[in-house]
């Protein structure tokens, strides 16, 4: 008797996408097929793609320091909603983690919970004030893979050529926020709407100066480096070259940066809209747009960033950046890009889950597997209307979407099911 | 209307109303007995956020003209020092039983969240860089009543437009009343992009100098570090300033208009500010006649009943 | 909506009316020395002008003719749909004259005690009178004309229309009843 038997989809296979049955039993893929025997129970998802279950490698959890935007668990909870196995948290908490203790207790934390993998990155540099580098080795043995002094660049070149030195030779990857401060004192895009409303603007020679930068000292140094929440267009064709000359780089993209650009500000000049880095033109949403589906930008992460209600309703200038997404993020890329499901899932969980050394996820369903799976309909509408975020600084709350997660399966445990999923 | 936001909302009917009716209230203000009834009743509260004495007496004015009751909020005397959000601070004031909120922030779009979280409606009194909808009336209503018309006016505006909101609510509400607007100032001072905005742009005041009928020479703010966006107050004044030679350059029935405070010496030479086609004492006034007439749209319309 | 009108004063009604006014105020005021006419706008304004006219053809001297807007001076300005201010026009200093206010169509008599405040503020005239072409009763404040064109007895659910050729093009007053 299996435990699960996912029956009708079409399932990200070893050979590509095939219409097969899969089975699942003590927490594994146990086989791939038709008729596959009885189980206890049966999902049925005619119509919707089977792979693994998504991976997002920028969440901010705000535990330790911030629980009244988010914890573990509700952060948690919103991942498996939104079809996450694994999430990856950003270190720039308080305190942050910059050492062994502060990422020990994320960890523990998340295995606590037990409701999907919590993974944690750790900070380049100590306190994230770019002086000195973190407890590198430390967070090494607690399992930390992935680092980045996220919500502020390591502007330093030193510092950073440091920690390229330091973090490659283990063979981590150092995650730059890459936006210039002396750049970014603006608010919203550097453009025409900006101007209109007299708002100080963040032009996008902020992002590619530090790509541009970054990449020459990769290229001197060679280390993994991944480029955080990509908005402007001008970064991807930097990406391009560094990638043809076969240094080891990756990007991300946002949810938010391939549906919106700036000119959402101009009406009304809501909060829900800022982030760092800004909403950009429409051309450079067409940008990474297209450098998704090309592989340029090689992932979709969410750059989920709770606030509550009272740091966000502020004017404009005046809030925090950020926005939370977890819950939609698979359904915002669908209405916003429209990828095949082996590109879908190659960007939403594959790629994601080699960056973040996530070794039990993103992998093509075959016998065998760990089953950290999501049930996707690609094509069901509907219209977010409440979050299981402690928090609900969303622009896609109240807007038609088109995709929604059926199932979240976690180690073999249905962890969400989707409202209609067994209508 | 609700409220009084920003000058790119209004149409050109709705301006030439408030216009015709700001003519009324000047005549009001030149009584005898410089006040009438209208708002008896009413509470005006304005919540000056920034600091700033002349645009707040100017409304407090015109809500007396019109018998309003007025409260009035500076952030030096509030709990905002302690740590009170701006949401919490204008619900607490409209409690009090305010009905209509005048907004000074240095935030853009924040008088539009006022009236968002409060429900009444309010009047922005300026907004960071964004708009100053009732100096843009005053503006118009100041030219109009000196000129006879605006239609067909050529209007320069001159200086820092990048961080004016000034010229932002001029722009819109001149070329809403049927001015050529152009800007003029040195690409430091222009905004990164005018797309969208109803006016001509050049860099070169004495090429458009004698096309003009009303210079509007804007504050050249020296405490923003003028340094560093043009080298020195006397180029400034050399290629952008009103000097002597430059208004006797104008046509005979050109004027000339400044929001104030004015820098003598800096954007405008002192003989011109002093000159009666300067109009700026004349602005002040149509600026309470101007309020008033919002004040008075805004309180004795019927969706506010 | 459909209405029933009907045309209770024609031009040459009118012009009779207002020269009758006009006879009036110089018999009633012993002749024109520091006389004002005041007509409240829209349509009190022509009027006014009408009746000054009059009483130049009868006396041959002109009465200084101005304008008193009331719309400041409503005491119901949340409830109505706003209209355009119109103008005040005060000729000459009102202390010691006497005033003659000119309307269109005397009703609740609302508008009157809105005039008198206006006046009021303006200055104190020696005496205030009130001519109006119609007079439709239903009056809510102790107010009554000094000269009528026409007493109208009419029903609060009609409504009556002065029409007058400087602003509507032709002269005639309507009672309109709801069908």
């Amino acid at each position: 008797m299996h435990d699960l038997l996912l029956v009708g989809g079409r399932v990200l296979t070893a050979e590509g996408m095939a219409d097969v049955d899969v089975a699942v039993a003590g927490g594994r893929v146990v086989a791939l097929g038709r008729e596959l025997g009885p189980a206890r129970e049966v999902l049925d998802c005619a119509g919707a793609w089977v792979g693994p279950g998504f991976v997002d490698v920028h969440t901010h959890a705000r535990e330790p320091g911030g629980e009244w935007k988010e914890d573990l668990a509700t952060v948690t909870a919103a991942a498996v909603a939104g079809g996450y196995t694994a999430i990856l948290t950003m270190p720039n908490t308080d305190p942050p983690v910059d050492g062994a203790p502060t990422a020990r207790y994320v960890l523990e934390r998340g295995r606590a919970i037990g409701r999907c993998t919590v993974g944690v990155a750790g900070t380049v540099t100590l306190g994230r004030r770019g002086e000195a580098l973190s407890h590198i080795d430390d967070l090494w043995d607690e399992g930390v893979r992935v680092f980045t002094d996220d919500g502020d660049v390591v502007a330093d070149a030193e510092m950073l050529r440091r920690a390229l030195a330091y973090i490659g030779d283990r063979g981590g990857v150092v995650a730059q926020h890459a936006v210039d401060a002396t750049l970014a004192r603006g608010a919203m895009h550097e453009g025409w709407v900006s101007a209109r409303l007299g708002m100080r603007g963040i032009p996008a020679v902020a992002e590619t100066t530090i790509v541009a930068r970054d990449l020459l000292l990769v290229a001197d140094t060679p280390c993994r480096y991944h480029v955080q929440h990509v908005a402007a267009a001008g970064c991807i064709e930097l990406i391009a070259r560094a990638k043809d000359r076969g240094l080891p780089v990756t990007a991300e993209v946002t949810p938010h940066h391939l549906t919106f650009d700036h000119t959402e500000v101009l009406a009304g000049t809501d909060p829900v809209f800022k982030m760092m880095p800004p909403l950009r033109t429409a051309d450079d949403v067409t940008a990474v747009r297209e450098a998704l589906r090309s592989g340029i930008i090689d992932l979709v992460a969410t750059d989920h960033a709770p606030h509550a209600d009272h740091e966000k309703d502020v004017p404009f200038e005046e809030a925090p950046n950020g926005v939370i997404g977890l819950e939609w993020a698979a359904a915002a890329v669908n209405s916003a890009v429209g990828l095949d499901p082996e590109r879908f899932f190659d960007r939403m969980s594959i790629a994601p889950a080699r960056l973040a050394g996530f070794d039990e996820h993103g992998h093509r369903i075959a016998p065998g597997r760990p089953a950290n799976l999501v049930v996707f309909d690609p094509t069901a509408e509907w219209v977010p209307s409440g979050t299981m975020s402690r928090s609900r600084n969303s622009p896609y709350l109240g807007r038609r979407l088109v995709g929604r997660v059926r199932w979240t399966i976690v180690d073999g445990t249905i962890r969400h099911e989707g409202a209609a999923s067994r209508a | 209307m609700k409220s009084f936001l920003d000058s790119e909302q209004l149409d050109r009917p709705t301006l030439e109303r408030l216009l015709d009716d700001a003519d009324r209230f000047r005549e009001v203000l030149e009584r005898p007995i410089a006040k009438v009834p209208t708002l008896r009743g009413k509470t005006v509260a304005t919540l000056f956020f920034e600091p700033s004495t002349r645009t707040r007496l100017s409304f407090e004015r015109a809500a007396k003209a019109l018998s309003a009751d007025t409260m009035s909020f500076s952030p030096g005397t509030s709990s905002l020092s302690k740590g009170e959000s701006l949401k919490d601070t204008v619900q607490t004031i409209a409690a009090m039983g305010a009905d209509l909120l005048v907004v000074r922030h240095r935030s853009v779009g924040a008088p539009a969240r006022v009236a968002a979280w409060t429900g009444l409606p309010v009047v922005n009194g300026g907004d960071g860089a964004h708009q100053h909808p009732t100096q843009g009336l005053l503006d118009a209503l100041t030219i109009r009543r000196a000129l006879g018309r605006v239609e067909g006016l050529r209007v320069a505006i001159v200086g820092d437009i990048a961080h004016s909101r000034v010229a932002r609510s001029g722009v819109f509400t001149l070329a809403t009343l049927g001015a050529q607007v152009v800007l003029v100032a040195p690409r430091t001072l222009l905004p990164v992009s005018v797309e969208g905005w109803p006016c001509e742009v050049t860099t070169d005041f004495d090429e458009v100098l004698e096309t003009l009928d009303v210079v509007y020479l804007l504050r050249v703010q020296t405490e923003r570090g003028g340094a560093t966006v043009f080298p020195s107050v006397r180029e400034y004044l050399r290629r952008y300033g009103m000097t002597r030679q430059r208004f006797a350059r104008l046509g005979p029935d050109a004027v000339v208009l400044h929001p104030g405070p004015m820098n003598r010496g800096v954007e405008i030479e002192a003989a011109v500010a002093d000159d009666p086609r300067a109009l700026v004492l004349e602005q002040v006034t149509n600026g309470v006649a101007a309020r008033m007439s919002v004040l008075y749209h805004l309180l004795g319309s019927p969706e506010h009943a | 909506m459909p209405t029933k009108r009907h045309r209770v004063l024609d031009a040459a009604d009118i012009d009779r009316a207002l020269r009758r006014i006009a006879h009036e105020i110089v018999e009633r005021e012993r002749g024109v020395d520091d006389l004002v006419i005041l007509g409240i706008p829209t349509r009190g304004v022509p009027l006014a002008r009408r009746i000054a006219a009059a009483i130049a053809e009868i006396e041959g001297t002109d009465v200084p003719l101005g304008s008193l807007d009331v719309g400041l001076y409503r005491d119901d300005l949340d409830a109505r749909p706003r209209v355009a201010l119109g103008p005040t026009e005060i000729p000459v200093p009102l202390d010691g004259r006497r005033v003659v206010l000119v309307d269109d169509v005397l009703y609740t008599g609302r508008t009157i005690r809105a005039a008198l405040d206006a006046l009021a503020d303006l200055g104190r005239p020696a005496r205030v009178r009130l001519a109006v072409l119609v007079d439709r009763g239903h009056r809510e404040l102790p107010i009554r004309p000094d000269h009528v064109g026409k007493n109208l007895p009419t029903a609060p659910t009609e409504r009556v229309t002065v029409h007058l050729e400087e602003i509507d093009g032709e002269d005639a007053v309507y009672v309109e009843e709801p069908a």
